[in-house]
């Protein structure tokens, strides 16, 4: 049985070679497709997920992390003072004009944090130190963008909103689901770039560390009863909001959501048909099989196992495919992710498929026609 | 020489009838045919097309249904048996050969024959050399790893018959063996096909339009229009069988003439 369905494989090599190139083009196209829109939601939200914060504090009404409102101050101390707090930082986000070296524009979205204070700062630092950025005008801004914003190297100079800036770092992969690059700089650096005219203590979030021992949720019962006017969210709530604007209430978010389900309906239909196929050429041989005693059972043994086969080598090379396309997204402005999650949950989706292909044409052999095995 | 006492009836059939159904019409392929088939004889099917030969060896071989009718094989009634019997029935009693030989291309004529062992769950050791013996006895001991696309016709229907031989059954199925061979390999094929019945005491049902095997039954089986005909006997006994007759002696045969015994 098991020689039978081996040899029925890989005996053919060019038509083995056609079938491995069905499965590997679809779970290709599925793991680029979704890897796109897992680069894509968390691209949203990466600036949420990776502050460290235990609460986002946001003026009311406000929904999700590129838009804000700016508030006053006063809220900010009223959190510190709020017990259960162990630490609050004042956070900023908006949109500015960067003017590179060669004149040319380019729009920004700034992001102003406390540096050393933990919360909201920049990660994945390849050149420079987020203490640097505690110097006047400077900023931090991911080597994806170098390009972009016409910087090179450590000490370029630009302007932003007609103030001067000078690169104290770079990091590797945080990229803006907009066209717009992050830059990140001080929280009163930001205010300057963002809206000279602003109030000095305005901000747009507040972050939040929960003192040891306080669970957020209850954490954020507190502060609503004490802070007003502004809406409060665990780390993991507002970055699901934001995720969720950007992939159910834009057309981007739709568009990446929709390829993704295409890949995936055009990878199961392609698998789909490979396999059937390479049950199909056989279907005389099974039908001979059955006419000499083998059972169902049999049958299903032989066609599974020739599907294990078929997943396991297609998902091998896909895997390595894939890898060569996920390496050179990270030098692109889209990134392409592929966790561990989702290549084991790929191995299993390839089995799936191959086995359920597989079972479809089965029906075929158990249905046979005897005249088939009769005819010459 | 053979005695008619030391035959067992292994097929029985009555009012064995199957209708197919075609749209609003219908066709009926087999009407009330009776028959005993016994071991140790070769019996040929003929007819012309159309007329219901491999609708009954399908019967026969528990591989189709009967509309209506009744099927013994070794004295069970197996007419009414569920659909996931009947494969039971084929690996324990039933050998087929097919006039296309449906050899797996991608496995030897050894693993051929091991596979037919591997359905019947004989496996390893115990399996190969049983298939080595059949592949001995139908004289390929020199083409065992030979894949079918390197062997001629008439050993690869020579496999075909070894692998139908996997389970040892007592009733052999052959639907044209010998038409797709030439004169040498058709006569090799039902000399041996001949020697399975008389010498192993199995009854061996062949279905045939061959001219040329005329002389090697033992009994030939008329079917016209889905009807039995009429039956002949021949004299048992190897002087009173011709020779099998080359190509152009049996292109002078009108096709669906009767040879008397």
């Amino acid at each position: 049985m098991a020689l039978l369905a081996r040899r029925n494989l890989f005996h053919d090599r060019i038509r083995f070679a056609v079938t491995l190139t069905g499965i590997v083009f679809a779970l290709v196209l599925i793991i680029i497709q979704f890897g796109l829109f897992l680069g894509f939601t968390t691209t949203t939200s990466n600036n949420i997920d990776n502050s460290h914060a235990d609460l986002w504090i946001v003026f009311q009404g406000v929904g999700y992390f590129d838009t804000s409102r700016e508030f006053s101050e006063r809220k900010f101390y009223q959190v510190l003072a709020t017990p259960g707090v162990q630490q609050a930082e004042k956070y900023m986000q908006g949109f500015a004009n960067w003017k590179r070296p060669d004149g040319r524009m380019e729009n920004i979205q700034i992001i102003g944090f406390h540096p050393g204070g933990g919360l909201g700062e920049p990660w994945n630092l390849v050149e420079g130190n987020v203490q640097d950025a505690k110097n006047e005008d400077a900023v931090i801004v991911d080597d994806v963008y170098k390009e972009k914003l016409g910087v090179a190297k450590i000490g370029d100079r630009v302007e932003i909103g007609r103030r001067r800036a000078r690169v104290v770092g770079f990091t590797h992969g945080i990229r803006s689901f907009t066209t717009s690059p992050f830059v990140y700089t001080t929280f009163k650096n930001s205010l300057n770039y963002t809206n000279p005219k602003s109030q000095e203590g305005d901000l747009s979030y507040i972050l939040v560390k929960a003192a040891p021992g306080i669970l957020p949720a209850q954490l954020k019962q507190n502060l609503l009863e004490r802070v007003t006017d502004v809406d409060i969210y665990t780390t993991a709530e507002f970055s699901q909001r934001t995720r969720f604007y950007w992939m159910f209430t834009t057309g981007a978010g739709l568009a990446v959501l929709t390829a993704a389900l295409m890949g995936l309906i055009v990878g199961i239909a392609v698998v789909a048909q490979t396999i059937y196929a390479a049950t199909m050429d056989h279907i005389r041989e099974y039908g001979t099989l059955k006419a000499i005693g083998a059972t169902n059972a049999y049958l299903y043994r032989v066609l599974i196992e020739q599907a294990i086969w078929s997943a396991v080598l297609g998902y091998i090379l896909a895997m390595l495919i894939a890898h060569f396309i996920v390496q050179g997204s990270e030098k692109g402005g889209a990134v392409i992710l592929m966790p561990p999650a989702m290549q084991i949950g790929m191995f299993f989706l390839a089995i799936f498929m191959c086995i359920t292909a597989a079972l479809v044409s089965i029906n075929k052999v158990t249905r046979l026609d005897p005249a088939m095995v009769f005819k010459g | 020489m053979d005695s008619l006492q030391s035959r067992k009836t292994v097929i029985r059939t009555q009012g064995l009838t199957k209708i197919y159904n075609e749209g609003p019409s219908q066709f009926r392929a087999l009407s009330d045919v009776d028959l005993q088939i016994h071991s140790a004889q070769l019996t040929l099917l003929m007819g012309p097309s159309g007329s219901g030969k491999t609708t009954l060896l399908s019967i026969l071989g528990c591989i189709l249904r009967a509309s209506a009718g009744r099927l013994e094989l070794l004295g069970e009634d197996v007419t009414a048996l569920p659909e996931k019997e009947l494969p039971r029935i084929r690996r324990e009693t039933i050998g087929f050969v097919f006039q296309g030989f449906n050899l797996f291309p991608t496995l030897t004529a050894l693993e051929n024959v091991v596979l037919a062992m591997d359905v019947r769950g004989v496996r390893g050791d115990s399996a190969r050399k049983r298939a080595e013996q059949l592949l001995v006895e139908v004289g390929l001991q020199d083409r065992m790893r030979a894949f079918p696309a390197d062997i001629s016709g008439g050993q690869k229907q020579r496999v075909a018959i070894a692998r139908a031989l996997a389970g040892d059954p007592p009733i052999l199925l052959a639907d044209e063996p010998t038409a797709a061979l030439d004169s040498t390999s058709g006569r090799a094929v039902i000399e041996l096909l001949q020697r399975l019945a008389h010498h192993h005491q199995r009854a061996v049902v062949m279905v045939t339009h061959d001219p040329r095997v005329l002389s090697y039954g033992d009994r030939i089986l008329h079917l016209e229009d889905g009807c039995l005909e009429r039956e002949e006997l021949r004299p048992l006994g190897p002087a009173a069988r011709p020779a099998f007759p080359s190509i152009s002696a049996a292109a002078n045969c009108s096709e669906g003439s009767v040879v008397e015994f």
